[in-house]
């Protein structure tokens, strides 16, 4: 009697079968769904699952780790992600790219039956079972550890310093604080003066080049009223390259346009 | 009568050792009048014409040499040097003085300086006189190094010197474009027959390792009776190209475009004359293969008739002349080819020919200068009061030439038409046939121009040529009254050990009368009727007249053989030249730009791969991985 | 229980990522999708890791994990600068290096 009540299955393949089609569901939903946070639950269930195949698998550590770092920490961090960058952001499903859709589905079948084949095919024997390996050391995390910190130390002490880098590296990529407080136009405009009382430094604009009657170059100087150049009407860059130009010779015309008149006003007063 | 062998050579002593010189000075003389250029233009027409008297001079001298000699030591072999020593082939560069060559030199030089002299005063006014006498010199040189040579491929290099001088002259009048036509359709012709040449040279040295008389004559009967008869063909297809024999007689004609020295040295006494040259010195040949032989008595025959046709038909007096040449050439070849029995008459009609063609193809030169230039002899017209040496010359070639007996023609002709209808007697009576039309074309030529009623043109005014130029014509008159009283006893016993010839008999000055002497003579007496009944009695219209007569038709038209030349090779050699151009463009043109074209196209279709989206980019990664993943497992590494 | 059920899960669950991460634009969505490519391949050590009866295989599993953890942090760092900059999401943006 008790044998007939026995399952003749084990409690693997029930988690398995359970497992299975709601991962493969999740999978789609979270490839499937518009909104971001809709894909991004998906994906935390899929993880989930899989903890539990891994349980199933006597794979105990890396069944508490799947759910306490990947689903808890990494889903959360997307989930937080997806908070900051659009949560309410509807993504179009329409496809720019001619014929992607049908590749990508073409490419991903084609894949999927490059790992089927190879690496299902590369099974000879059934599974053997980690049941011994797991009482070698007196337990899974035991038999965990003394492989981590025995035959793969080199590669835990790599990994401990990407998660350092990592870690680094997003903070100094997202940190975005104020060191000072932002200046506003009050505080901009007396600093100005305050430059100008104690440095000398001009408040306003610069004065610009000069205008002649026959040149308008900005290598020309301004003059003052006084009929000096004035320093700053021409650009210093522009002094040490090509030099100011000469405000006599620019003038000259002017002048004697001027004097042509006079004579001829002189001659006029004459004749009246 | 006996068969004699061909004569061995003996080394050159006395003279003969210059015999070079011959070739040398108008050598010299033609480079120095093109080098100096317009520095000789008042004294170069004077050193030309220094530079063939000084050959014939050495020539007469070698003569002299010759006939003195014993039979047996008249071939002297003057070797200069070698050119070609390759393997077992070795072409050596040296002269067969002989009782043929040396013939042939003094025709050429004798001849040539006459009409030298006669060019002083032709080409007087023409600006390009001295261009002109350095080509008539280059000539001479090359026909010298044809007929002195000792083997077919130094005999080569003087016969392509002659084509080249040939086409020189032809075309001297450049800017006419019909004179430039002409020369190029004669170099393009005589193109053929040099192939015909080359690869006869070419079985001579495959077969006999050397190209030499000596060696084809002793070689020639060793050979199969297949490349026997090739050889004799292959020379057959040169000789036709350089005589104007059918099928390669189109440019005789055209080649009028020249000066009239140019027509009278080249293409009447010398150059056409080289085609016999080869044929009888190539008797080693010819007399292994009868159907060779035949051949090339057919197409002599068969020219001779040809030429003759074209004659009566032609209003252009100087191309009534070249359809006269060809036929007379055409009487030669016969004779050739008939064999050893007639090779002294070929050679024999070959000179006394050059002595009355020149003189009437340079009687011609003198009525055109004295009618302005104009050949059409419908405007001639009783010019025999006119110009009284030029018509009292040609009148003596005229009686030569129709075979009056006792004129140098006569013994010639008659003794080919005789020896011809003994062995072939159908060829011997088509020559006869012809010797009845060349009478009445030449009575025609004779009434059109000295004796009918003036037909001139305007301002016109028909006077005796200067004394420059009547005096070579009565110097060419002369030999062309006597030559054949004189050479007839002569010239059989000659030549005859040179071309193993038989010695013909009963050789004297007198005429030799037979049954076929009389029947030629009957039936040119009847040409000469007849053509004094078409154009003696009537008088000559001055325009030509419509004919339904289709023979005139056709010797109008030089019995269409220009038409044949197009048809059969023009044309499908011009579409065929189409074809390749269309090949050449479409298929290479068209690979090589069609791979130009498909890389810009590949080029252009594989960088819309680039189209910045990165899921593009990611779509190729993946297939990229499983295209590895593939190779991998296909190959067995994983 | 044939270990070939879990590897033809592990391909489904792969295959599922290929073609999350070629169709969205989303670039989360993408991220996303390669977290579920890499869990696949966790399954796949895993089991196989069951398959030889050594714990090799756990240990890889634990390492992917790790990784894929530093690399999740970089590279939402990234995405929220972007994020910053542009005020959009979307991968197809960024396709100013087309022909």
């Amino acid at each position: 009697m008790t044998a007939l009540l026995v399952p003749l299955v084990t409690g693997e393949a029930v988690a398995y079968w359970i497992c299975a089609p709601i991962m493969v569901l999740a999978a789609l939903g979270m490839v499937l769904f518009r909104k971001a946070v809709y894909s991004a639950l998906s994906l935390a269930l899929v993880m989930v699952n899989l903890a539990i195949i891994y349980a199933s698998q006597d794979a105990p550590f890396l069944f508490v780790v799947q759910i306490i770092v990947y689903t808890g920490a990494v889903m959360m961090l997307f989930l937080f992600v997806v908070m900051l960058v659009g949560v309410d952001t509807r993504e179009s499903l329409v496809e720019k790219i001619k014929g992607h859709t049908v590749a990508s589905v073409l490419a991903a079948v084609g894949a999927f039956i490059l790992l089927a084949a190879t690496v299902g095919g590369s099974l000879v024997t059934g599974a053997v079972g980690v049941g011994a390996a797991n009482t070698t050391y007196g337990g899974n995390v035991q038999g965990l550890a003394a492989l981590l910190f025995g035959k793969y130390v080199f590669a835990f002490e790599a990994t401990a310093a990407l998660l350092i880098t990592a870690a680094v590296g997003a903070m100094v990529l997202a940190h975005g604080e104020r060191l000072a407080p932002k200046l506003d136009q009050k505080a901009r405009a007396r600093m100005r003066i305050e430059d100008y009382v104690t440095k000398g430094i001009h408040p306003g604009p610069r004065p610009s080049s000069g205008v002649y009657a026959r040149h308008n170059s900005i290598t020309a100087p301004a003059l003052l009223p006084d009929g000096t150049v004035a320093q700053d009407s021409v650009s210093s860059v522009l002094v040490q390259r090509s030099g100011m130009a000469d405000p006599e010779s620019l003038g000259a015309p002017t002048k004697k346009a001027f004097a042509a008149l006079e004579t001829a006003q002189g001659a006029d007063e004459e004749e009246l | 009568m006996t068969l004699l062998e061909g004569l061995t050579p003996v080394a050159p002593t006395g003279l003969f050792p210059l015999a070079w010189l011959m070739i040398a000075i108008p050598l010299v003389s033609a480079g120095l009048l093109l080098v100096l250029g317009k520095v000789a233009n008042s004294f170069g027409h004077y050193v030309a014409t220094l530079a063939p008297i000084a050959s014939f001079v050495v020539a007469v001298a070698l003569f002299a040499d010759l006939l003195g000699r014993p039979e047996a030591q008249r071939a002297v072999s003057v070797p200069l040097y070698t050119w070609i020593k390759t393997g077992s082939w070795t072409i050596d560069v040296g002269l067969l003085i002989d009782p043929l060559s040396i013939l042939f030199a003094l025709l050429v030089t004798g001849v040539g300086s006459l009409i030298h002299v006669y060019s002083i005063g032709y080409m007087a006014h023409d600006p390009g006189r001295r261009r002109f006498f350095a080509y008539l010199n280059l000539f001479i040189a090359a026909m010298l190094v044809l007929v002195l040579s000792n083997n077919y491929a130094v005999l080569f290099v003087g016969w392509e010197g002659v084509g080249l001088a040939s086409y020189l002259l032809i075309s001297f009048w450049q800017h006419k474009p019909t004179a430039a036509t002409a020369g190029k359709k004669a170099f393009v012709v005589n193109r053929v027959g040099d192939l015909g040449m080359t690869m006869a040279i070419f079985t001579m040295l495959a077969m006999f390792g050397s190209s030499s008389f000596e060696a084809v004559n002793a070689g020639a009967s060793k050979m199969s009776p297949f490349w026997v008869t090739l050889l004799g063909l292959l020379l057959l297809l040169g000789a036709c190209g350089k005589s104007a024999q059918v099928p390669l007689q189109s440019w005789l004609l055209d080649a009028m475009e020249g000066p009239t020295p140019v027509s009278a040295l080249i293409h009447a006494a010398t150059m056409v004359t080289a085609g016999v040259y080869l044929v009888v010195r190539s008797h080693a040949v010819y007399a292994e293969t009868s159907a060779a032989a035949l051949a090339v008595a057919i197409v002599g025959t068969v020219t001779l008739l040809a030429g003759a046709w074209i004659g009566t038909s032609k209003d252009d007096i100087k191309k009534v002349l070249a359809g006269s040449t060809m036929s007379q050439i055409g009487y030669m070849m016969l004779a050739a080819g008939i064999g050893p029995v007639a090779y002294p008459f070929a050679i024999f009609h070959l000179l006394t020919h050059g002595f009355f063609k020149a003189n009437m193809f340079l009687g011609a030169g003198s009525v055109m200068h004295g009618m302005n230039d104009d050949v059409n002899m419908r405007h001639y017209g009783g010019l025999s009061k006119v110009m009284p040496i030029t018509y009292y010359t040609f009148l003596m070639g005229y009686l030569a030439i129709i075979g009056t007996p006792f004129f140098s023609g006569f013994y010639s002709k008659d003794s080919i038409i005789e020896s011809a209808y003994e062995q072939q007697p159908v060829l011997g009576a088509l020559a006869l046939i012809a010797a009845g039309i060349t009478a009445f074309y030449m009575t025609r030529l004779m009434f059109m121009t000295f004796w009918s009623r003036k037909r001139w043109q305007e301002g016109v005014h028909p006077h005796e040529s200067p004394a420059v130029m009547w005096v070579p014509l009565v110097l060419l008159a002369i030999p062309s009254v006597v030559a054949g009283m004189v050479m007839n006893a002569w010239i059989g016993s000659w030549l005859a050990p040179a071309v193993n010839g038989e010695v013909p008999p009963n050789a004297t000055w007198l005429p030799h009368i037979t049954v076929i002497g009389v029947i030629t003579l009957a039936v040119v007496i009847l040409g000469v009727v007849v053509a004094w009944l078409v154009f003696g009695r009537t008088s000559i219209p001055e325009s030509v007249p419509y004919t339904r007569n289709v023979f005139t038709i056709a010797g109008r038209h030089d019995l269409y053989g220009d038409a044949f030349n197009e048809a059969v090779f023009m044309r499908p050699g011009e579409a065929l030249t189409r074809g390749i151009v269309a090949v050449d463009t479409g298929v290479v043109d068209g690979a090589v730009r069609g791979s130009g074209a498909l890389t810009v196209g590949l080029g252009g279709g594989l960088r819309k791969l680039q189209n910045g989206y990165v899921r593009s980019y990611g779509l190729t990664m993946v297939v990229g991985v499983i295209v590895v993943g593939l190779a991998l497992v296909i190959g067995r590494l994983v | 229980m044939n270990p070939n059920y879990y590897v033809i899960l592990a391909g489904v669950l792969f295959a599922i990522g290929i073609v999350g991460f070629l169709v969205r634009k989303n670039a989360l969505v993408l991220f996303m999708s390669v977290e579920l490519m890499l869990n696949a391949c966790n399954l796949l050590l895993v089991s196989f890791s069951r398959v030889h009866g050594n714990l090799d295989g756990q240990v890889a599993s634990f390492f992917v994990m790790v990784v894929a953890a530093a690399e999740v942090v970089v590279g939402l760092s990234i995405i929220v600068m972007i994020y910053r900059a542009r005020h959009s999401a979307s991968v197809d943006n960024e396709n100013l290096l087309r022909y």
